[in-house]
């Protein structure tokens, strides 16, 4: 039974397709996420997915509940965390979890009781009593983290959680979502950062110009999308030797800038080729979910 | 929902009512005391200064005459304000209504909240107001206490009223339109400072359009002792302008939220 499962949306705005044809289903206890460029469509379809603006066709399930229709009781087993912060600037630490929880209707009582958990969790138990504006910008997201779990959800939306934090508070947002993925919650997340994806999502499907173009586990979309090997040279006179070269030894080429990325099953010749390209730097890894993103969704910049 | 059916109304509006009341407490003394400074000099300026040079206004000293148009007009620009920079500020800069909006709380809820505590805040203004206008003695009618219930009415009016300017603002600086165009002249031609019938017969008929005309035909009679004359009528005039603005509001605020 899904807790989520959207089929066939479709929005537009002026004449534009924003969302073209999305379908998913998301079961109890999954991290799926939603990868894509700026622009695919990430953000409106949670939006349509939480009830805020009605798809021009297809259907949406939310916790077993008719979408748009039945969205605000959907919304009472479901938490949020918007890309952009909006904690509220005017209360404390404290305030805000209090506040928050009154607009699911939770008693007094039954917030006040939750509050200390939730910054435990939060690992901002010290600051209760401080104002949003002397918070960092890592405590925010933990704090907007804390929000969307003042209800106690089974479904957990994340728009972008981690965008604009130093490694730091990355890691830590990253372990707390761990522990909800292991206490069972649900987990729905949009990101354009690949290592976050590759870490945390079982299943993920790459959206682009309001499509998902691939879908599956971070695993299997490495192995059915893109050679196993990347050797990426730069330097003088890379783009030489990349004619001369490389084409012949590398199943794919991919130039970006000054950068030459040669994708192959055997990365042998192309480093014993480059092992005699004194002017060349270059280095040897494993493809990852980026290349697999790059390849599907280009190179060039998305605005 | 259609973009036109009509308001939800429903009780979840008060949890976010109760988020603005909880910011208003932290800062209520200053807000208050900035509520009443702007009205209380112009009662003390304008009531002495000009009313000394003045016989009486419509039978009274001019101070008691300006008094009811003065607990009028701050009502009026309390809500006004808050229905407009305040609500704005909540709505775009801060992403508030985006924040409860993820909570099984829907847009219609939050304008409901928006319009009650703007009439709620506007209230309290007006009620400032009042006390001044009894402890100066300019007004000792016990029908002056009726006027506390004519204040929610005007509060709703032009809070209602607001709010759809608001659902049409993209910037703060779009509100002086509604300043240069309505509030103003609702000011200098609705009676608040001298009588209406004093108006050359255009502006006197522009100004029975006006709301802010039959909020001060009400209130004026009640701070003088007397029964104000079709009041029925004045009121049903603010709570038609209440019902159009809130109306109006929603679904601008649909249309520029919910797309």
């Amino acid at each position: 039974m899904a807790v989520l499962a959207a089929r066939n949306l479709r929005k537009s705005y002026g004449g534009a397709e924003v969302v073209a044809g999305v379908s998913f289903a998301i079961a109890p206890g999954e991290c799926f996420g939603l990868l894509g460029p700026n622009g695919a469509g990430k953000t409106t379809t949670l939006r349509l997915c939480l009830g805020l603006t009605d798809p021009d066709h297809g259907s949406i399930e939310l916790m077993q509940r008719p979408v748009p229709g039945e969205a605000r009781p959907a919304r009472a087993r479901v938490g949020v965390v918007p890309q952009m912060d909006n904690l509220d600037p005017d209360f404390t630490v404290g305030e805000n979890l209090l506040v928050y929880g009154r607009y699911f209707g939770l008693s007094e009582g039954a917030i006040r009781a939750r509050i200390p958990q939730l910054l435990d969790f939060a690992g901002l138990s010290a600051r209760a009593a401080s104002q949003i504006q002397t918070l960092s910008g890592g405590m925010k997201r933990r704090l907007t983290l804390a929000r969307a779990l003042i209800n106690d959800p089974d479904l957990i939306f994340m728009d972008e959680p981690t965008t604009g934090l130093d490694p730091q508070a990355r890691h830590l947002i990253w372990e707390r979502l761990k522990q909800l993925l292991a206490g069972g919650k649900t987990i729905v997340l949009t990101t354009h950062f690949m290592e976050e994806a590759e870490r945390l999502c079982a299943r993920l499907a790459i959206m682009d110009r309001g499509r998902i173009i691939t879908e599956g586990s971070p695993r299997e979309l490495i192995l059915r999308h893109i050679e196993p090997h990347v050797v990426e040279a730069h330097g003088d006179g890379v783009m030489d030797w990349s004619d001369r070269e490389a084409g012949k030894l590398a199943s794919r080429l991919e130039k970006s800038g000054e950068t030459v990325f040669c994708y192959a099953a055997d990365p042998a010749p192309l480093l014993s080729s480059l092992a005699n390209q004194g002017e060349l730097r270059y280095l040897h890894r494993p493809a990852n979910l980026e290349d697999v993103f790059l390849k599907l969704t280009g190179r060039e910049l998305r605005d | 929902m259609h973009i036109f059916s009509p308001p939800s109304m429903s009780l979840r509006f008060v949890p976010v009512w109760r988020r603005n009341l909880l910011v208003w407490r932290k800062l209520a003394v200053p807000s208050i005391l900035g509520n009443l400074a702007d009205p209380l000099i112009y009662v003390l300026g304008l009531g002495y200064g000009l009313g000394s040079m003045l016989p009486e206004v419509g039978g009274v000293p001019y101070i008691a005459f300006l008094a009811a148009g003065m607990v009028c007009s701050s009502t009026m620009n309390s809500a006004t304000f808050e229905a407009m920079y305040s609500a704005f500020s909540r709505m775009h800069v801060q992403h508030t209504w985006d924040a409860i909006m993820n909570a099984p709380v829907d847009l219609d809820d939050v304008v409901l909240a928006e319009l009650a505590w703007a009439a709620s805040k506007s209230v309290l203004s007006g009620v400032a107001i009042l006390a001044v206008v009894w402890l100066l003695g300019l007004s000792g009618s016990v029908l002056s206490l009726w006027v506390i219930a004519l204040l929610p009415l005007i509060g709703l009016t032009f809070g209602a009223l607001a709010l759809a300017v608001t659902a049409m603002a993209r910037s703060y600086d779009f509100f002086m339109y509604y300043f240069t165009l309505l509030v103003t002249p609702m000011n200098l031609l609705c009676g608040v400072f001298f009588p209406v019938e004093q108006l050359p017969a255009a502006f006197q008929a522009v100004a029975a359009f006006l709301p802010l005309t039959h909020a001060v035909a009400i209130a004026r009679p009640l701070l003088l002792g007397q029964i104000p004359p079709d009041a029925v009528l004045h009121a049903l005039v603010l709570l038609a302008y209440a019902a159009a603005g809130f109306y109006a509001a929603t679904v601008l605020f649909r249309r520029r939220l919910l797309k």
